[in-house]
């Protein structure tokens, strides 16, 4: 159930985050790939909400402090290089995750395996802007590695192991994921010419920790609109 | 499906410069535009074609990818506060699919010797148009069913029969966004469906809606016959096939059975059945609202012209970033590098289309699937 939560919650947030792009990305291929990746986040969501409680109750009608979801998927878009930066860091994380779930035997593995071909395509679209950014002009050189430093204090989060996830026939070790996310991303913004930051991942600066439910200030105002016509009329179908 | 291979094409371009009898050639030429479109057969990019045929084509099929581009915004609106997460996805994939048409619809303008990038640049400035309906905003929820039930409803009436129109580019991308419209088209009357049996204030929301988007759907089909600039050339040129006015009653008689089956009213007391002709009868449209929305008065022009510059102009670094790493990458080619043609710097081509159709379709069933 927790599991599930964390898991469903980081697909259901960052899809939303990525459905704000939706009429106003910087070309026409980059409106149909967000809205794509959004699509694919927003099916894997359905899937592990549904696992944990009714899909619609658990969107619509928890409060802040019960999502799940990491702090680094619930930050807002900013420019197009800060929205590359948090599908960089999440999509490396998610694709070296499903895969270790889907080798696994735990509960996850069958969604894992199914959901891995599309975080691979998440992972691939995301590094090759950080390299188009990273090695293009001066201006989107500079613009991506501002992000890369103010996203990163957001990466911890992503290796703190999680209840009913982690353990013995999981196939995760969040050491060994830290590591081998680490090499991927450090090659990936070496090739884009750019430096990936080297202070803590994460620690005191932060509000909380989203698996526990502690948030960043922007995220209430995101579920307020998320949340607002469905509980506007209670008990209605759709 | 072409009237002419391209081999054919050729020979017969080349052959008029060889001989020199410029006026025979000419008029050869004319009689073999005529005669493929008088035959029903498609002309092709590589044709020859009356330059005032390529300029109308080339005006049409502009207003039309604007059309899909900026009626992602009415919709998009909804896309955050989509009320179930099913029809959030069912939304999502609607907005993207726009964007796919938008894209074939740019692909076949650039057959005719236009670029994308002119073509865009020319709506920011105002120079090209697209549909009215677009200028109206979404209030409610149960605007985004009004939308795909009525506007789509309209645009399909509107574009299958061009589907058979003698430009082959042209012909051949509707036939796909076709598909893709009419599965929208049902989904929008589900949405009104759900709403109208829902609750009271549901089926409120659901009246309203429909009350404020029938009446902007009729001015889709264009003014009437009578004060139609372009219609008469283009039904000879078998680029259009009906009149608006034809269209629009057909759309009318689509319409009546379905807000029926709806249980939602039209909001036109004077629709009634004509039994001698057939057909519905219904009220007049405001054609001086019609006319202050093509000016730029409507409640919205302002604000999606703003949003589409904004979003092009502030998106210009990426697609500078783009062109930047394409030019420096293709002179020192890697097996680990990307692709060099990044897809932000390259014009459309046919091969991007089918592969962006492919995934669009490819969401639409996954949206299907799990709905």
């Amino acid at each position: 159930m927790n599991a599930a939560l964390a898991l469903g919650d980081d697909a259901l947030v960052l899809s939303h985050r990525l459905g704000e792009w939706a009429g106003h990305a910087p070309v026409l291929e980059e409106e149909v790939a967000l809205a794509n990746i959004a699509l694919d986040l927003l099916g894997q969501a359905r899937v592990l909400l549904s696992l944990a409680g009714d899909e619609d109750e658990l969107a619509y009608l928890r409060e802040e402090r019960a999502f799940r979801n990491l702090q680094l998927v619930e930050q807002p878009n900013g420019d197009f290089a800060h929205t590359i930066v948090r599908q960089l860091y999440f999509s490396v994380y998610q694709h070296l995750l499903y895969e270790r779930l889907a080798a696994g035997d735990g509960a996850f593995a069958p969604l894992a395996a199914k959901a891995v071909k599309e975080v691979a395509y998440h992972r691939d679209h995301a590094e090759q802007w950080v390299l188009r950014l990273g090695d293009g002009t001066e201006e989107s050189h500079g613009r991506t590695q501002a992000g890369l430093d103010a996203l990163w204090r957001f990466t911890g989060e992503m290796f703190q192991p999680v209840e009913g996830l982690d353990g013995p026939g999981s196939g995760v070790d969040r050491e060994e994921l830290r590591t081998t996310w680490l090499t991927a991303v450090t090659e990936t913004v070496e090739r884009a010419t750019l430096n990936l930051p080297t202070g803590p991942q994460s620690g005191g600066w932060a509000a909380g920790a989203g698996r526990q439910g502690l948030h960043t200030e922007p995220f209430g105002r995101m579920i307020a609109e998320m949340q607002h016509l469905h509980r506007s009329h209670p008990g209605a179908s759709w | 499906m072409a009237a002419v291979t391209a081999d054919q094409t050729t020979q017969k371009t080349l052959g008029t410069v060889d001989t020199g009898r410029t006026a025979d050639a000419e008029a050869d030429r004319v009689a073999a535009f005529d005669a493929t479109v008088a035959a029903d057969e498609r002309i092709e990019p590589r044709d020859w074609m009356p330059d005032a045929y390529r300029a109308t084509l080339i005006r049409q099929m502009a207003q039309h990818a604007h059309s899909e581009i900026i009626g992602m915004q009415p919709e998009a609106n909804w896309i955050t506060r989509a009320p179930s997460l099913r029809r959030k996805a069912i939304l999502m994939a609607k907005v993207q699919d726009e964007a796919g048409h938008g894209m074939y619809l740019y692909s076949a303008a650039e057959t005719l010797g236009t670029s994308r990038d002119e073509l865009l640049d020319k709506l920011h400035a105002g120079r090209q148009r697209y549909s009215s309906i677009f200028n109206y905003p979404t209030l409610t929820w149960a605007d985004v069913g009004a939308i795909g039930w009525l506007v789509d409803g309209a645009a399909i009436t509107n574009q299958v029969p061009l589907c058979r129109c003698s430009y082959g580019p042209y012909a051949r991308a509707m036939v796909r966004i076709c598909k893709e419209e009419s599965f929208h088209q049902r989904q929008g009357y589900e949405l009104l469906l759900a709403l109208s049996r829902g609750t009271a204030a549901q089926h409120a929301m659901a009246q309203d809606a429909v009350n404020r988007w029938w009446w902007p759907s009729l001015m889709m089909f264009g003014p009437p016959d009578d004060a139609s600039s372009h219609s008469e050339q283009s039904m000879a040129w078998k680029i259009k096939r009906h009149s608006n006015d034809e269209l629009r009653r057909r759309f009318v008689d689509i319409c009546v059975p379905q807000a029926e089956a709806l249980g939602l009213e039209l909001p036109d007391p004077d629709i009634r059945w004509n039994e001698e002709l057939g057909r519905h009868e219904f009220g007049a449209i405001d054609w001086s609202e019609f006319q202050e929305v093509l000016k730029g008065n409507g409640p919205c022009n302002e604000q999606r012209i703003t949003q589409r510059r904004r979003a092009h102009e502030e998106g210009a670094w990426v697609r500078e970033a783009a062109a930047a790493y394409a030019a420096k990458h293709a002179l020192k080619p890697s097996p680990s590098a990307p692709p060099a043609a990044a897809p932000a710097s390259s014009p459309a081509s046919a091969s991007a289309s089918d592969q962006s159709s492919a995934r669009t379709a490819a969401s639409a069933r996954h949206v299907e699937e799990t709905a």
